[in-house]
Formats: C-alpha cells, structure tokens, sequence
C-alpha cells in the first residue's frame, strides 16, 4: 500500500479518535462523519462490537459448562445444542463462546503493545535519524525477515500451557516491526516540513514536538498498522492453540479445533465441530480487513474517489480506466465529468 | 554491486539475530526439561551425544556464558543441531535434511502460482476497477481473513471425504519407493495438489489487493494517460506501462509476505500429517522436543533469508535505479 502523504494536508490524516481534531472545529469533525459514513468502516466495526460483547458476557451467558459431559456423543446441532456436541458430548456452542474471550483478548492485548513498541521505535528512528536510525531501523528489519510464526513456537514451546497474557507478549514481541517499518519512513517525511520547523523555531521541546505536533499526523497510520497486528494476533493465537502450543485447558477457537482435528471431526463427517469456529475467525478477519480498507481509503484519496464515483459512472455507462480518478471529498458526483481522450481530471483539494 | 554486498551484511546480521536467540531461549526458560530427557535416556545415550546437548542448551554450568556461545555457534556452524528426542536416536539435522526438500517445494510452487494468479488478477481489477469485476475483492478478503489450517480442514471435509477425489494427508502413497519414476513423482503431485490449492487461496488475496491498489495509483500517472493519448492499444497500455510500474512494490512485499506464507505452510503441514519440516515442528511442539524444535526454526530462517536474496537479486534485474545506486 502506498501512501502518498505529499498532498495531504495534516487535517485529512486524522481518525476519528484523534484528540487534535476536537480543538480544530467544523473542518475536522466533517472528516470524522466522512471515515464513520464509510459502509465498509461500520460494518467492520459492528461485528467486532459483536464479538467484544460475546468475549465479555460469553462465559456468563453460555447455556452448559464447556467442558461438562453430555450424553450425545458427536451429535449434530439440535436446539439442545445449537452447534451440536464433541465426542463427549460437551457443547460446542458454548466452547465456541467461552473461547471469544482468549482470542479477543490476545487479539487486543498483542496489538496495542506491538502497537507501542512501533510506534517507540518508529517515530525515534524516524526523527532522530543518524546512528539511532540505521540500528533501529536494522533491528526492525531483522524481525521482519525472521518467520513469526515459528519463532514464536520456539519461544511459547516451553513455556508449558502459556497463558492468554504471555501468549499476547510473545505475540507483540514479533509483530511490531511492520509498523515501525511504515512510521518510521513517514517520521521521516514530516520531520523536515514546514509546521515542525515553525514548532522548532518556536522553541519546543524535542518530546512535545514529537507527541503533539508529529504523532497525531501519524494516527491513521498508527490505526491502520494496529488492525494489521490485531488481525496477525487473532490469527497467530487461534493457530498456536490448534497445533497445541498454548494450554488445553484454556478455551479458545483454536482448542475448540484441536479437538475437533484429534478426535477425527474430518472422517466422521462431523462439519458443525468445526465450522462454527472457523466461521467466527473469518468474521472478526473480514471485519478488520473492513475497519482497514476504510483506513485506506481515507488516507489515500485516490482508492476512495474510485469507489465513489463507481456507482455514477457506470449509470453513464462509463468504464472507469486511464487517468480518471477525480480527487474531491466534497462535492457528490452527480455528473462527472469525462475526459475525451485521456484528459486527467484531479481536482485536489488542498 | 555494493547493493548486494548491503543487503548481504543485512542476511548475516539476521542469521546471526537468529542463532543468537536460538542460544539465550533455552537458557532464559525456567525448569530444565533437557535433564528430564537426558536422565530418561540414560544408558542409550552416548557421551557425545549427551555433550552435543549440553552445549546446546546450556547445562554446562562451569562454562563462562561467553565461552558457552563460541561452543554453541561453532557446534552450529559444524551443522550439530543434537539430537531428536521424539525420534531417538537420529540427529536432528538428518529428519531435518529429509523434511526440507518437501517443504520447499509446496512453499515454492504454491507461491509462484499465487503470485503469478494473484498479480495477473490485481492487474486486470485494477484496470477495471468499479465494474463488476471488484466482487473478487471481498472473496478474497474472506479467504485471507480465515486461517490456513481452518481451510485446509475444510478442504479436506469436501474433498477428501466427502468426495473422495484428494488423499487426506501424507506426502506420497505409503509403500513407494522414493526416487526419480514416473510413478513416484505422481503421487507427489497428486498428494500436494490440496495443500497447494488451500495454500494459493489463502495467500492469493494480498497480491490481488496488492497490484489492484497499485494499478489504481499508476494509472493515473501522466505516462499512463500519455500512452493513452498516443493512440496505443488498452491492452499495451495495461500491460507495459501500467502493469509495469506496478508490480515492482509487489516484488519487495513478496520478501515480507514470504515469512507469513512458510508459517502458514508449516500449518498447512500439520493439518495434511505433510512430511515437510512444518509436520516435523508439530511433532517436536507435542512430543516437547526442544533440539528438533530449535532445529526447524534455525533452518526455515535460513531458507527465508536464502529465497529473500532470490527477491532482491529478481529486483535489481527489474528496477535499473537499484543497480545504478549501487
């Protein structure tokens, strides 16, 4: 994904979360309505709310002790037991929903410390340039290169049955280094333009000109890297307790598979052992490729006016192609304009 | 030139990143299991045998910490990796010489095709972008957003045993001969086609995202519109001079998705019992066999840092600006 910072104004880069933005006024909050109208950021949104809800109140409102035996064995779904029972008859449905909270958990936990650590070792090296750069920058990359996956496995292996926390340390541990990667070189881009210098003629301290001035520049980018890790996180936890790295005795999506795949689900045609959990790890990843995809689309201007002017373009039947991809976030495209032969039409704003 | 002599300081400045966190893990980690399993092969266990793990996992106490490293990475680099307690009494470097072979190949040419597909797919969705040819977009999406193992389980439900078309697992029929025949060879690829169709519809989506965003950024690039203008055919200009530009990022994010990819393969391998180092991993993490356990991670990085050379030598032969800098 290419980010192109050189035409955006600091204003457009904001999230919604962004506290800089409540002091600037009407500008700014227009473009906090324009990220939350985006569909897909909503969506996105609703289902992850969905699935913290279940992480919350699953182990309250579960209808059976999840590791309880029933009488059924390997039973299909009934109303007894809506995503039907395991080869003890314990009810899957409710491992389904004692098991939100680990994942969820890890999936938040890991992002936000690898989120930290990025955004330390970015922005510093970033700033600081010179030596502190090409080591921090060095260190970034040697962890981007190192497979995450199993280095995780090495470093999870023995510690017998992890729990969720360590889980999500060792997972912050590896995956931070993406997102140093992507703010140390946009650091790098602010650090010599004009609102930093003025800040520094101004005489501002190192630290306040870093948190106050550069950071919030950086927040959508920020929130971008940390749904990225959030997403690894989720993944790596559900894939760490199917292969049984983390303790059984914990619930997760991932245990509800590792049982499902020892105790033969696949020959016995058993498909609601797994699909459930599988289904709700493809939920939460689709909402946050969503969040993501609207984070995109809101920092480079040129991927949101394409799917805006889809919709009108094809009424005209227009095929949209070369050299037309109108940059302007406030006029509705009621009646784009099309080029006769190539004419690029970019009406930046800024 | 001094490209590659950067980028291949860089190489060994992780491999050594590597090793070095394969030597402190153990000897940070509270307990000491590696005694458990030497007390418990007592008598098997020959004397060698016995100190190759000593040094590898730090149980020779009178050493000083300095002289334990120069030890352990000359041990390393003399390729003893141990012993594999879960298959006693074979050294760790031979399941792994034998695991490697298969790994490498699922990985390599279920990631070529990926890419191939996946950059044909962005290039053409790009160029068409707001026609119907985006609803590949949030297919894709689905596919990335659930995990490999879950997929392969799935596939292996449908294909396997559902309608028996695909074998479940295992790497070739059980009661063949290994060797360069027709028949073997057959049984390989009949064997890898499911872990290899599950792995490209996993990883297929990011490049298709990849190049699509990247066609939408070129294409309204002025040299795009100016071979617009001159008149030269749609598919030219798609194809040499925005497709062209396009799939450089595509080759240096092939570096980074390339660890994601082996992990996920590792995963893939457990799920198909494929016999690649991934199934060796597994066997090590439920066995607790930390020497074979080290062992893949030390050799799946140094295979990633091998094909991420590959990456940037194929970058420097596409983008001159990278030869002229160096």
């Amino acid at each position: 994904m290419t980010v192109e910072p050189a035409h955006l104004t600091p204003q457009e880069m904001d999230p919604p979360n962004s506290t800089a933005g409540v002091a600037r006024g009407k500008v700014d909050r227009a473009s906090q309505l324009l990220f939350l109208r985006n569909g897909k950021v909503i969506t996105g949104l609703l289902i992850l709310a969905f699935f913290t809800l279940l992480a919350i109140i699953g182990p309250w409102v579960a209808p059976y002790d999840p590791d309880a035996l029933g009488e059924d064995s390997v039973a299909p779904p009934s109303l007894q037991h809506w995503f039907g029972t395991a080869n003890l008859g314990q009810d899957i449905f409710s491992q389904v929903l004692v098991g939100t909270r680990s994942v969820m958990f890890v999936g938040f936990v890991a992002g936000i410390l690898a989120t930290l650590i990025a955004v330390l070792v970015g922005v510093t090296a970033g700033y600081l340039g010179g030596a502190a750069d090409e080591g921090l920058s060095l260190l970034s990359n040697v962890f981007l290169v190192l497979p995450a996956l199993p280095l995780i496995i090495v470093i999870a292996g023995p510690l017998d049955g992890a729990n969720s926390l360590v889980v999500a340390i060792v997972i912050a541990i590896t995956a931070w280094a993406w997102g140093a990667r992507v703010l140390r070189a946009q650091t790098l881009s602010h650090r010599r333009r004009d609102y930093v210098e003025a800040a520094r003629a101004n005489g501002e301290s190192t630290p306040r000109i870093v948190l106050a001035e550069i950071l919030p520049n950086l927040s959508a980018i920020i929130a971008s890297s940390f749904v990225g890790t959030v997403t690894f996180a989720i993944l790596t936890q559900v894939t760490l307790a199917f292969i049984g790295v983390t303790g059984l005795d914990q619930w997760s999506w991932g245990t509800v598979l590792f049982n499902a795949q020892s105790n033969q689900a696949l020959i016995r045609g058993a498909w609601w052992w797994f699909v459930p959990a599988g289904l709700c790890i493809a939920a939460v990843g689709v909402a946050l490729a969503l969040v993501n995809f609207g984070i995109d689309e809101f920092v480079n201007p040129r991927l949101r006016a394409t799917g805006k002017y889809a919709k009108a373009l094809k009424k005209r039947g227009v095929r949209a192609r070369v050299g037309f991809t109108p940059v302007d976030r406030h006029e509705e495209p009621s009646t784009p304009v099309v080029p006769a032969s190539g004419t690029v039409l970019v009406t930046e704003e800024s | 030139m001094r490209f590659f002599v950067r980028r291949g300081i860089f190489y060994l400045v992780t491999l050594w990143a590597a090793i070095t966190i394969n030597f402190f893990l153990p000897r940070m980690m509270p307990g000491d299991p590696i005694t458990a399993l030497i007390a418990s092969r007592q008598g098997q266990i020959t004397p060698e045998q016995a100190e190759s793990i000593r040094v590898l996992f730090g149980l020779d106490n009178e050493q000083s910490l300095w002289q334990q490293y120069t030890s352990y990475l000359s041990q390393i680099l003399h390729g003893d990796l141990g012993i594999a307690f879960s298959q006693f009494p074979t050294p760790v470097i031979t399941i792994i010489k034998d695991t490697l072979p298969w790994t490498l190949g699922l990985v390599g040419l279920s990631t070529i095709i990926a890419v191939v597909v996946g950059t044909t797919v962005g290039t053409y969705i790009g160029w068409r972008r707001g026609t119907k040819a985006d609803i590949v977009l949030p297919i894709t999406t689905f596919f990335s957003s659930v995990p490999y193992f879950w997929l392969g389980l799935v596939a292996i439900l449908l294909f396997s045993v559902t309608w028996k078309i695909f074998p479940s697992s295992k790497g070739y029929q059980p009661g063949l001969v290994p060797g360069w025949n027709w028949e073997f060879i057959s049984s390989v690829l009949y064997h890898g086609a499911l872990p290899a169709i599950t792995i490209v519809l996993s990883a297929v989506a990011g490049w298709i995202l990849g190049m699509r965003n990247m066609m939408v950024t070129v294409s309204s690039e002025d040299y795009v519109t100016v071979a617009q203008a001159k008149g030269l055919s749609e598919r030219r200009v798609m194809v040499s001079y925005a497709a062209r530009n396009a799939v450089l990022p595509q080759i240096s994010s092939f570096a980074l998705a390339l660890g994601f990819v082996v992990g996920g393969t590792l995963i893939m391998e457990m799920v198909f019992s494929y016999p690649g180092i991934g199934y060796s991993l597994f066997q090590a993490v439920s066995a607790k066999d930390y020497p074979l356990m080290q062992g893949c991670f030390l050799v799946i990085t140094l295979s990633i840092l091998v094909f991420n050379l590959l990456a940037d030598i194929v970058y420097a032969f596409l983008d001159p600006r990278t030869r002229q800098e160096g």
